[in-house]
């Protein structure tokens, strides 16, 4: 285990010891340790999924870890409620705030808690709420009055509404999850004041943050990890973006890679100056050749999955034009997609890929039902015979194709979303993290068949936030960074290195290929 | 059949044996064709009920709709001398167009069906009370459309049997809304967008079009029973003609497997929770018991059917979590089919 170095502090009020985390199958934490004194200001960075927000929630008492130990004021348990992480002063920023749009701002700062007076009637005593809240509005300089409703609030205003409840709560320690990632520069720098501000009164931050010029700006320390093991820590004086991404990066990838049986044809999908309702500001442009693979990097929130949506025509695309082999088209909904060849295969296909409670025979069989029909009714012989086709092919394991989706694995449920659209003729293929919660024997499955596409003609567009995924498996990698596109990646550049660099927002001749 | 169906049909069964050993009037043929013509009225509505239920709406303003309706629809054939076909025209389509309205509210302006069809309850009754100045609306002497009476309210016998021209026509609307939920592409976009509208919608289904549908299907079905059942009643007080029944509608489709999250639900199972809530009604009158516990009866035994049906889905749930710790497959119920069982 790693140490993390720390400047002359204080002796920690807080410490995480040898903190481990299991899923099944996946090992979230591995080992991490982690030291917090009064006033420190501490950066946690890491690729995505690398073990941040589950660290963090072990601190704020909402997971339990499998093993280590936790040292709060010298006390040692080995987990934490939420109840033990408030008294001991620990307090969470959400990244989707936890808080009441119907109230106002005192009525948040102290929800559950408020003074009352009036005997046994506890009615709220509306004057002291107030008084109470005034100095808190003055320590962190806000610009709103106490009385302002929630719901006219910007994003910036509620992370203090936070901020202060966490101090009304005396908070020794405020973590903030990815507090600047929604937010515009003026607002990252007066939260970065307010940050000072808590440092300055001996409350200690940790936050979690994509954007490593805010960490150079803010923290005393940076603590990296990577694959859920702590590979690193930076004084101060040893922060710069270059030093904390060679800690992010830095693991052998294997090599997924199956080389496309031809060149990739013309392009078969262009998406010209798109523009978004995320990023009204930003465009992006990109296309994908017939039997390529273009994987679509960056990080969570960069806009890649508002992308897929209006391309597939759940949202209206705000501007832009797109062009199908070459022919400008107009997609205005999901079946003008549907119906051009262009699919989708949803980030979260529990919520938008399937119907649960049904067969796989009937969820594949949906988006294509006027084929299976005569006369407007079902030819259910025909549904089940393609369903049993596509299971043979996909290696569905499933007794039979009258199986509910919600028994299945997650990477046979996966294969069921995908296989939907191998009945139709698919032309563009877009998949919004291909391999999420699939287990590791359909991962490679699922890979083997995106080549197989690919060698068909089909252009296909992978999104990904799994580096090993993104670098193994396309023929070239687009990256975006809030809502535009930072870069294009040739097999030959593809690195760990690059494709970070580019979801950060640097560009990538700026170390140098 | 579905097996909520068949132990609906066993629970009937039940019932009707205990009804007729207390009191054999039951098995009279006058009684069980006075009978079978409710089951007739009220199944048509609640089947219209049960197509909003199934997107995963619901429909509050079927009473109200019946009360105007049917007031206009006397209203044209008795006092403004139109044809008697050309007015039940008009009157399926005011009942399609009350549909369109109330999905369009639904859809475009994203209002809760609830609220939409509360406010359509309220509307509707006034409208109705205000076209008739609250007064009763019935045939005058002399009034006779043979024909339209023959085929709205008369009985033909088979058999024996007086068979109410109701039950026949609650049939064919059967026939047809079984064909069309179970068996065609529009019932399964039906269920799929009560299921998961989110994962209906990338399937290319258009959810706010099945939607309209939905609601457009159950107000041209409403307006028809309302022509039934202003031919049956003869006369309207719009005060109360048909208060409660979209209540009668929304028990039959819950006693008959829909669930109000969406999704479920057969048209079988809607005509046979037709035919226990009509027998319930029956059974107060036969067994002597007070008219005024009428609705506390009907309201025990649905209450009582669900929690029987939530035990046994329980049950059924820890018998598959008992068989093994590692993946149960689940055959899943077919898309809007009935499953032979």
């Amino acid at each position: 285990m790693l140490r993390a170095a720390r400047p002359a502090m204080p002796e920690p009020f807080l410490e995480l010891v040898d903190i481990s985390k299991i899923y099944p199958g996946v090992v979230a934490l591995d080992h991490v340790g982690l030291e917090v004194s009064a006033g420190e200001v501490i950066a946690l960075v890491g690729e995505n999924g690398a073990g941040k927000s589950t660290l963090m929630r072990v601190l704020g008492g909402i997971v339990e870890p499998s093993g280590g130990v936790i040292r709060v004021d010298g006390i040692e348990r080995s987990s934490l409620a939420v109840a033990d992480a408030i008294k001991a002063g620990i307090a969470f920023v959400h990244q989707e705030l936890n808080l009441f749009d119907n109230l106002d701002v005192a009525g948040n700062v102290f929800i559950g808690r408020e003074p009352v007076h009036g005997g046994p009637l506890r009615l709220i005593d509306r004057k002291r709420l107030y008084a109470d809240v005034a100095p808190l509005l003055e320590r962190l300089g806000c610009d709103f009055a106490p009385d302002a409703p929630l719901a006219e609030l910007s994003l910036a205003q509620r992370q203090l509404v936070e901020i202060m409840k966490a101090l009304s709560l005396d908070a020794r320690l405020v973590i903030m999850d990815e507090p600047t990632s929604s937010l515009t520069l003026t607002e990252t720098d007066r939260l970065m004041r307010v940050v000072a501000g808590l440092k300055a009164h001996g409350v200690s931050v940790i936050f979690i943050t994509h954007r490593l010029n805010e960490v150079i700006q803010c923290a005393d320390r940076a603590v990296v990890l990577r694959d859920g093991r702590m590979v690193g820590a930076l004084t101060r004086a040893e922060l710069s973006p270059a030093a904390m991404i060679r800690l992010m990066i830095g693991r052998d990838l294997k090599s997924l890679y199956i080389p496309p049986a031809a060149p990739p044809g013309d392009s078969a999908i262009e998406i010209i100056n798109a523009v978004t309702d995320t990023y009204p500001d930003r465009t992006v442009s990109l296309s994908v050749r017939r039997g390529e693979i273009l994987g679509l990097a960056g990080l969570v929130g960069s806009g890649r999955t508002e992308l897929a949506r209006a391309v597939f025509g759940i949202d209206r695309l705000r501007g832009g034009t797109m062009r199908l082999d070459g022919e400008p088209i107009r997609i205005a909904s999901p079946r003008a997609a549907i119906d051009r060849g262009i699919y989708l295969v949803p980030e979260d296909r529990k919520i938008s890929g399937l119907l649960l409670d049904v067969s796989i025979a009937e969820n594949i069989s949906l988006p294509d039902l006027a084929s299976y029909s005569r006369f407007w009714l079902v030819d259910t012989a025909r549904e089940n015979k393609n369903a049993s086709r596509q299971r043979e092919r996909l290696n569905i394991r499933a007794p039979d194709v009258a199986t509910a989706v919600r028994s299945l694995s997650g990477g046979n449920q996966q294969k069921v979303v995908l296989a939907k659209w191998l009945s139709m003729r698919p032309k563009v293929l877009i998949f919004d993290e291909p391999t999420r919660g699939v287990d590791v024997g359909a991962k490679q499955e699922i890979y083997d068949m995106l080549r197989r596409l690919a060698d068909a003609g089909v252009a296909i567009l992978m999104i990904s936030s799994d580096m090993e995924e993104v670098i193994g498996v396309s023929d070239r990698i687009a990256v975006m960074h809030e809502g535009a596109i930072s870069g294009f990646l040739d097999r030959s550049q593809f690195s760990e290195h690059n494709v970070l660099q580019l979801a950060v927002g640097h560009s990538v001749e700026a170390e140098g290929i | 059949m579905t097996k909520k169906d068949l132990s609906l049909l066993v629970l009937i069964l039940v019932v009707g044996t205990v009804v007729a050993l207390i009191n054999p009037r039951f098995l009279f043929v006058g009684n069980l064709s006075n009978t079978a013509n409710q089951v007739g009225l009220f199944g048509i509505f609640s089947i219209a009920e049960a197509f909003v239920i199934i997107i995963g709406g619901i429909e509050l303003s079927v009473g109200s709709v019946i009360a105007l309706l049917g007031v206009l629809f006397i209203d044209l054939i008795v006092n403004h001398d139109i044809n008697w076909i050309a007015a039940v025209a008009m009157i399926v389509a005011a009942g399609l167009a009350i549909g369109l309205i109330h999905g369009t509210l639904v859809t475009r302006m994203r209002i809760q069906p609830f609220v939409v069809t509360l406010c359509g309850l309220l509307i509707y009754r006034g409208a109705a009370r205000y076209y008739t100045e609250d007064a009763t609306a019935g045939f005058g002497f002399g009034a006779s459309f043979p024909m339209l009476e023959w085929l709205t309210a008369g009985r033909t016998n088979v058999l024996g049997f007086p068979l109410p021209h109701s039950v026949v026509a609650l049939a064919v609307v059967t026939v047809i809304a079984w064909v069309a939920l179970h068996r065609s592409v529009f019932g399964r976009y039906l269920y799929a967008v009560g299921k998961n509208e989110e994962a209906a919608r990338y399937s290319g289904i258009s959810s706010n079009r099945v939607t309209i549908s939905a609601y457009i299907i159950c107000g041209g079905l409403t307006a028809f029973s309302a022509i039934l059942i202003a031919m049956y009643t003869r006369s309207i007080s719009p005060a109360v003609h048909g208060s409660f029944y979209e209540l009668y509608a929304i028990a039959a489709a819950v006693l008959g497997g829909c669930s109000l999250r969406g999704g479920e639900g057969s048209i079988i199972g809607v005509v046979l929770g037709t035919v226990l809530l009509q027998m319930l009604q029956n059974l107060v009158n036969l067994l002597g018991i007070p008219s005024s516990l009428n609705f506390a009866v009907m309201g025990t035994v649905i209450l009582a059917g669900v929690l029987g049906d939530q035990y046994l889905v329980q049950r059924r749930h820890r018998a598959s979590a008992a068989k093994g710790l590692g993946q149960t497959s689940v055959a899943a119920a077919p898309l809007g089919r009935a499953k032979a069982e």
